[in-house]
């Protein structure tokens, strides 16, 4: 069987395990093995077009469970389908059907310029002509490519160097596209950049799109649903709405006030967090209460100059996460 | 998508890899040609030692000299030839210990023929046309009493020295997925069954004959062909027909070093990130 029905999932993990053989030092000659699990019993199912965010401290098996759906590494145990196919064992089959961006592993031609890097990769994939000219075309304009087209790739910036990298990745038109910190030391343009030609990607809706990152803001930008690996396991899997309601998180409304209250006002589901300002800022928690509610409420206690709701900081809401302790440190 | 348009589209992609390593290297051309010449260099002297020591004696395990030149040029040939095309898979330990294999396998195509062609050293193409220029001045100085079966022997037999020391090198090659740290254990098969291969087995002895010409095969590289060639018995014993089984010898070694190196690969363990 090959490819994928409609209505059946692109990605379906179950059990998914790597462990590691890892020798250490114990005394001078001597060795001792010992395993260490990166990958610990995750299960997936990923449906055409989401946008998924997988994220997770570092050495959590971001990486290593990227590498097991794209055909790199054999798992130790478990089931996975891309696309229908088995990675390892159909691995140049499935190539054809996915894009891979590994922040740190070129695909482009390190002496050449980067526009011979997409012909070859024309051929490499057997994209044909005209398809891979359109497809060049568009990602040139989005990813604003003309400028360093002819330049060779070892003389581009990262920056460059990581658009060229996403180009290469999409010239084929893969069903899904994983990337493993696209973001990674780029700077505010070209973050931004990226950000937004993947936005885009997404809104078209028949890219699949697994992407692993640090930076939180990428996840925000782009994908509705989250997981969160640590240990080796999934700790969160949902919307990142669902993860603030798991996690307590709650958006806040700031008042700013002409002069301070003589009390301090009570409004129902919404307790106040803190004063600041010698009491010329109120900060109230939204627990039961809506922002909208809290601000109508307030709005009829007290004279407001200025009022804002603080969107839930999703990077709290991780850390809390991330510091569940941890039993072996994974490699 | 049916599975035949996907083998038809495999040459066009591997021919695109070819071309990628030629327009990368022309980009160095300078370094090219010095490399070039430089690479003649071993070769030559492998060619010279063996010259130099009939010139203290008359007979090297009981061939004379253009009989032993005959072994030499079917080693040299097979072993350069080789090296041009299948030599600098050695690199493939680089390619594990940095986590460089990630970006061969995501490709839709095979990850031995991609770093085959992704580093073809065509710097050392001149190796491989000294070599067959010395088997070629052997065979027309020996006295061969040529029949149509030892044309086609003469054609099959560096070809299939070819293939074995090509089986050689990759099945040394993937012993870096299990020990990163392997260092220079594979030259000891590569460059020393180079070396093994270029005098007679007459000159050898005991296990390590043993080991190395007919549990390992290196005796079918030169010595057993040039036997066939020359029309000259076994000093050894075995039959005449030996002399034929190198193709057979080389397939063998070619699907066993492919095992090798499939097993390896899933064994691959990538790097941390």
């Amino acid at each position: 069987m090959t490819g994928t029905g409609p209505d059946e999932p692109v990605i379906e993990v179950r059990g998914l395990r790597k462990e590691f053989v890892v020798r250490v030092r114990a005394g001078r000659f001597r060795r001792t093995k010992r395993v260490v699990t990166a990958v610990d019993g995750i299960d997936l199912t990923v449906h055409r077009g989401e946008m998924v965010g997988y994220i997770g401290p570092n050495g959590a098996g971001k990486s290593t469970t990227l590498k097991m759906l794209t055909g790199v590494l054999t798992p130790s145990a478990g089931e996975v389908r891309v696309c229908g196919f088995t990675p390892v064992p159909q691995r140049t089959r499935l190539a054809l059907r996915i894009g891979v961006v590994f922040g740190q592993r070129s695909q482009l031609w390190w002496d050449l310029p980067l526009r011979d890097s997409f012909d070859l990769l024309r051929h490499i994939y057997r994209v044909p002509g005209a398809e891979h000219a359109a497809r060049l075309r568009r990602c040139r304009t989005l990813l604003d490519l003309d400028g360093f087209l002819d330049v060779p790739v070892r003389q581009l910036s990262l920056g460059q160097r990581m658009r060229g990298e996403l180009t290469a990745a999409l010239l084929h038109r893969p069903e899904v596209l994983f990337l493993d910190e696209p973001t990674i030391g780029l700077d505010v343009v070209s973050r931004q950049a990226v950000r937004s030609f993947l936005a885009e990607l997404g809104r078209a809706g028949d890219t699949t799109l697994l992407l692993t990152t640090h930076d939180l803001a990428d996840i925000e930008r782009l994908c509705r649903r989250l997981v969160v690996i640590d240990h080796g396991g999934v700790v969160h899997d949902g919307s990142i709405e669902a993860l603030h309601t798991r996690y307590g998180s709650r958006r806040l409304v700031v008042a700013d006030l002409d002069e301070p209250l003589a009390e301090t006002p009570v409004l129902a589901g919404a307790p106040l967090l803190r004063t600041e300002a010698d009491g010329r800022r109120l900060v109230f928690a939204c627990e039961s209460a809506t922002a909208s509610t809290v601000v109508a409420g307030l709005a009829q206690l007290v004279a407001l100059r200025d009022i804002a709701i603080v969107e839930p900081d999703i990077e709290d809401v991780v850390t809390r996460l991330y510091r569940a302790p941890a039993p072996v440190e994974p490699g | 998508m049916a599975d035949r348009t996907y083998r038809l589209g495999v040459v066009p992609a591997y021919l695109a890899l070819l071309r990628g390593q030629a327009r990368s290297q022309a980009s160095y051309r300078t370094s090219f040609v010095v490399d070039l010449v430089g690479n003649v260099g071993a070769t030559v002297f492998d060619v010279l030692t063996v010259l130099v020591l009939f010139r203290v004696t008359r007979d090297l395990g009981g061939f004379d000299r253009t009989e032993a030149m005959v072994m030499v040029g079917l080693s040299s040939a097979a072993f350069a030839t080789a090296d041009l095309t299948v030599g600098n898979i050695e690199r493939v330990r680089q390619y594990v210990r940095t986590g460089l294999l990630d970006a061969v396998l995501v490709r839709p195509l095979g990850a031995l023929p991609q770093l085959l062609l992704m580093d073809l050293p065509v710097r050392k193409a001149a190796r491989s046309l000294f070599g067959i220029g010395v088997l070629v001045t052997a065979l027309a100085l020996a006295d061969v009493s040529w029949t149509p079966g030892r044309v086609a022997l003469a054609v099959l037999a560096p070809l299939a020295g070819v293939v074995f020391f090509g089986s050689i090198f990759v099945a040394t090659a993937t012993l870096s997925f299990w020990w990163i740290d392997s260092g220079e254990v594979g030259s000891a098969f590569t460059y020393g069954g180079r070396d093994f291969t270029t005098y007679p087995m007459t000159v050898y002895s005991g296990w390590f004959r043993a080991v190395f010409a007919y549990g390992l095969g290196f005796g079918f590289v030169a010595y057993y062909p040039a036997l066939a060639l020359l029309g000259r018995a076994d000093p050894l014993g075995l039959p005449a027909w030996v002399g034929w089984l190198a193709p057979g010898v080389a397939l063998l070694a070619a699907a066993g070093a492919a095992t090798a190196w499939r097993v390896g690969v899933r064994h691959y363990r990538s790097t941390g990130s």
